[in-house]
């Protein structure tokens, strides 16, 4: 193994991590419900979910902390990966996935992960194995 | 009040998303990229945020209410099962092509990069797909 210790950035990840758990913290405590991402987003597109209000404000505040990241500093750099097809792939695998799969990375990774739910530990086991996968195999062995 | 608390919740989620670099698709590959010049960070972000999150969520486990007064949605299963671990493997298949989960989609959809916005709505797609499918299964 090679690490890139050039892009390490181990305090930034620490710090946003931390941010990212007291949101998930402050919405689990004062709301009581789960921020995982993908399912506010899955119940935004059902009729007749419960919440949808509290869900629909936790997603606007989510669209716009890059607004509001600007008023202080210029954003990070956000570079992308291949083009329209696979973007379009990607993301209905993603879609498809975590409705099937109950949730992603916020939803199991973190808080299900900070729960010890047996479900969310092998979510993240599988999602993560199939991340790694794909990336060797497009990098490495189709040499992408 | 509950919605103020979502939206700053949200707020809080998507800067830390950005501090972080999770916002940014290419150090999300390094992190995926075992065999290539690897970038460790994430594994830090997520050590972070569990390590913040633990205490309140196993608290918030324990409440009958939420703070704010509403009832508390917290999921309750514990089976595991072949649509778990199917879809799970499929979102890592797209996490790994593209280096984005939903999070950060959204996050970065106001950064204006046709990239972001192609992304989510092939998301949301995904996501009709499924409704599609199960509705004609009858649930």
């Amino acid at each position: 193994m090679n690490i890139d210790w050039a892009a390490f950035t181990p305090w930034s990840a620490l710090a946003g991590g931390a941010l990212i758990g007291l949101a998930a913290a402050i919405f689990a405590l004062a709301n009581g419900r789960v921020a995982g991402i993908s399912g506010l987003l899955g119940s935004l597109l059902q009729p007749g979910a419960e919440g949808r209000g509290e869900k629909a404000f936790f997603l606007l505040g989510l669209l716009l902390a890059p607004l509001l990241w600007g008023l202080f500093g210029a954003l990070p750099a956000i570079s992308f990966d291949g083009g329209a097809l696979s973007l379009i792939g990607a993301g209905l695998l993603v879609g498809i996935g975590t409705s099937y799969g109950s949730g992603c990375t916020s939803g199991h990774g973190v808080c299900g992960i900070s729960r010890l739910s047996p479900r969310s530990m092998l979510a993240t086991l599988c999602f993560m194995a199939t991340g790694f996968i794909t990336v060797f195999v497009l990098r490495h062995l189709l040499g992408g | 009040m509950a919605r103020l608390s979502a939206f700053v919740a949200g707020l809080l989620f998507g800067l830390g998303l950005l501090l972080a670099g999770m916002a940014d698709p290419a150090k999300v590959l390094a992190f995926l990229d075992l065999a290539g010049a690897w970038d460790p960070s994430l594994a830090l972000v997520m050590a972070g945020a569990i390590a913040v999150a633990a205490l309140p969520l196993h608290l918030a486990g324990k409440r009958s209410r939420a703070l704010l007064g509403g009832s508390m949605q917290l999921p309750t299963r514990r089976d595991l099962d072949a649509r778990l671990i199917v879809g799970s493997l499929l979102f890592g298949i797209g996490w790994g092509i593209a280096g984005i989960c939903p999070g950060p989609a959204v996050a970065i959809l106001l950064t204006w990069h046709w990239q972001s916005a192609l992304f989510v709505a092939a998301m949301l797609g995904g996501m009709l797909i499924f409704t599609a499918l199960e509705g004609r299964r009858g649930r």
